[in-house]
């Protein structure tokens, strides 16, 4: 391989740049609180890598990544809550509404932490096959597909809030104490927390970049814009899409089994509808299509979330909605596609040194 | 029996209601290949206009009578002004103008917000649709709401309304023209940017009526178009893009379906049950009930 020429060392080098930027500079120069906020954007990030591979390059607009960033995030949460109960115990929010006696047949196999790891990438893999299995092979697509899976995370948030006495309904899992043992109100346990984030995202990178990289990426870029000649060259385009839709629906999970104890808590008001659509909206702002421009767009908008939602909450609403439409109408590659047309200006003005257009001159 | 009779009227109304919201959607995203996500907060446009007309005019009557084309014009207009600054740049890309028309819906809720408040606000209904009609009495009794009968009649009217412009006026062959081949349209003669617009407002339109009629049967929030919308879209999904016909069966399917199934299980266990239910029939349709035939390989 090529390791080491043109555009592959660059990203390499970006790749090291980015693991110093996370594991050195981020923890020294970051107070704990703000240490923390960022373990949480960077799982939003983790989901925008998913994003990218089946949004961005296999056009797969998927509105539902809220689902599998849910079914991650629960089946950590259920094994946190069963092991911070203590053996023989029920979760406290059990105990507090004195429905269930037990500990309901579906909770019983994440009392494992194994199984409840292994869940946590393996289940939201498991749903998408199934629900991709059935929709692309009768080639439902486009806007179909986006609602179709907006309408799952509906429905998977609705449920969630109506098995009160085995979800905990509206409030979710809260108030997680423990993490394998590591009790996560001691900073130094959640310093691990954030490590052990940021590098599940440069594993994601790794493993995103390696895919579009690879045959399978150029095939995916192909289904994406001519779905009906890969299946003439003598494709499936439907194994295509579900294998970018399922790596982007584990990387969710592990996201959402990430984001449990960096934050402490998941709830339905995070996996529904409007949580899904933000996943969205991050590599949309970054660049759908570029990995780096969906990673720290998400990172960004998370940023700016937090920044201006705490100062005026209803200011950070129109803004959010204005960047989406600035980002999606007037500039569909997403800030990542800036780069590309500054380079484009430079060389065109290079050429012609003389001629620099009036009110363009920077 | 009155219970199956009683489950079946209740399936009815949820499905009249859908069918409201859905219709506007079966013009805009049908018809137009736009996925507006703002529709559901044209809905909510509606329902603010019939809360507003309500404080200004005290009978409660005839501010429902005047609400219904206020809230069409009010809703229509913001269509318009919507297509007119975003969505005619975007029509080539539809997946592009669901993920715009979101970043909008954000931004008319938070209005909504700041004009109204952010709590849930209710308007009187009038006297007439308080009651219930009784349709079989006795010991056991099957009423009806007055007020889902008179969401069930608006429902119709609207239908017979939309089809007949679409099949009968000029406006409504233009409409067709312009969906079926748009090229060939405009070398006809027709501005297809002006029709465009008028049918973006015709959509919009009705959804400002949905709107109006979800006063009668609930609150009025800033969220309450996000919470209608995906059902609306899913209607026409399983209808057939374009296809009034297909809509209007399916909003009643559904309708009853989801009214069944909520009556035998829960109401959340019901919504996944319908969705499921969804999934399926796509296996056997994956282009909805009805579907125009072409040649064409999508």
């Amino acid at each position: 391989m090529n390791l080491l020429t043109g555009r592959s060392a660059r990203a390499w080098a970006g790749f090291a740049g980015a693991a110093v930027l996370l594991f050195a500079v981020a923890p020294l120069a970051l107070s704990d609180f703000r240490l923390g906020l960022l373990a949480k954007y960077l799982c939003t990030a983790m989901v925008a890598v998913g994003v990218c591979l089946a949004w961005g390059r296999g056009g797969l607009l998927t509105l539902g990544q809220g689902v599998f960033f849910g079914l991650g995030g629960y089946a950590m949460a259920m094994h946190l809550k069963i092991a911070d109960a203590g053996p023989g115990n029920l979760p406290d929010f059990m105990q507090l509404y004195g429905t269930a006696t037990e500990l309901p047949w579906w909770w019983k196999p994440f009392e494992n932490p194994l199984f409840a790891l292994a869940a946590t990438v393996l289940l939201p893999m498991a749903v998408a096959a199934l629900l991709g299995l059935f929709i692309f092979r009768r080639r439902v697509k486009g806007a179909y597909f986006a609602i179709l899976s907006q309408a799952l995370a509906a429905a998977l948030a609705i449920w969630l809030i109506g098995q009160q006495a085995t979800t905990g309904g509206t409030n979710g899992l809260t108030d997680i104490q423990g993490f394998f043992g590591y009790s996560l109100d001691d900073p130094v346990n959640q310093r691990m927390v954030y490590f052990v984030i940021a590098a599940a995202l440069l594993l994601l990178i790794v493993i995103a970049r390696q895919l579009i990289n690879s045959r399978y990426g150029e095939l995916l870029v192909a289904v994406r814009d001519s779905e009906e000649r890969v299946r003439f060259l003598g494709y499936d385009p439907a194994n295509v899409k579900l294998v970018a839709y399922v790596v982007a629906a584990g990387m969710a999970g592990l996201a959402g089994a990430l984001f449990v104890p960096a934050v402490g808590i998941i709830s339905p008001a995070l996996i529904g509808i409007v949580p899904s659509i933000e996943f969205v909206i991050g590599a949309a702002v970054g660049g759908r299509a570029s990995l780096v421009g969906a990673v720290l767009g998400a990172v960004a908008v998370a940023w700016a979330k937090t920044a201006l939602s705490e100062e005026f909450p209803a200011a950070w609403t129109y803004f959010q909605g204005l960047l989406f439409i600035v980002a999606l109408a007037f500039l569909p590659g997403g800030l990542a596609s800036l780069a590309v047309l500054v380079r484009r200006r430079k060389a065109t003005t290079e050429k012609k040194p003389t001629v620099v257009p009036v009110g363009e001159a920077a | 029996m009155t219970v199956i009779l009683g489950q079946t009227f209740t399936g009815i109304s949820i499905g009249a209601v859908l069918l409201l919201i859905a219709l506007g959607l079966s013009l805009t995203f049908g018809q137009m290949n736009v996925i507006n996500m703002a529709h559901g907060e044209f809905i909510m446009a509606g329902a603010y206009t019939t809360y507003v007309l309500q404080k200004s005019i005290s009978s409660a009557g005839i501010s429902l009578l005047v609400a219904l084309p206020v809230a069409f014009l009010v809703s229509g207009a913001l269509g318009a002004l919507l297509e007119w600054l975003l969505i005619r740049r975007l029509y080539l890309r539809p997946l592009d103008t669901l993920l715009v028309t979101w970043g909008v819906s954000l931004m008319l809720q938070q209005l909504a917000r700041d004009i109204f408040g952010a709590p849930n606000v209710q308007t009187r209904a009038p006297d007439v649709l308080t009651g219930n009609i009784t349709v079989i009495g006795g010991d056991d009794p099957l009423t009806f709401a007055n007020s889902r009968l008179f969401i069930l009649g608006l429902a119709v009217a609207a239908v017979v309304v939309l089809s007949l412009t679409l099949r009968l006026t000029s406006l409504g062959r233009r409409i067709r023209a312009v969906v079926q081949n748009r090229d060939l349209a405009e070398v006809s003669g027709i501005s297809t940017s002006t029709v465009d617009r008028t049918a973006f407002f015709i959509g919009s339109g009705l959804a400002g009526v949905a709107g109006v009629a979800l006063t009668l049967v609930g609150p009025i929030g800033p969220t309450m178009g996000t919470n209608v919308i995906i059902d609306a879209f899913l209607v026409i999904v399983v209808g057939g893009i374009g296809q009034l016909k297909g809509t209007v069966i399916v909003a009643f399917v559904l309708g009853v379906l989801q009214s069944v199934l909520e009556y035998s299980t829960t109401v959340s266990v019901a919504k996944v049950l319908v969705l499921v239910a969804i999934v399926a029939f796509l296996q056997w349709r994956p282009q909805g009930l009805y579907t125009l035939r072409t040649r064409s390989l999508v």
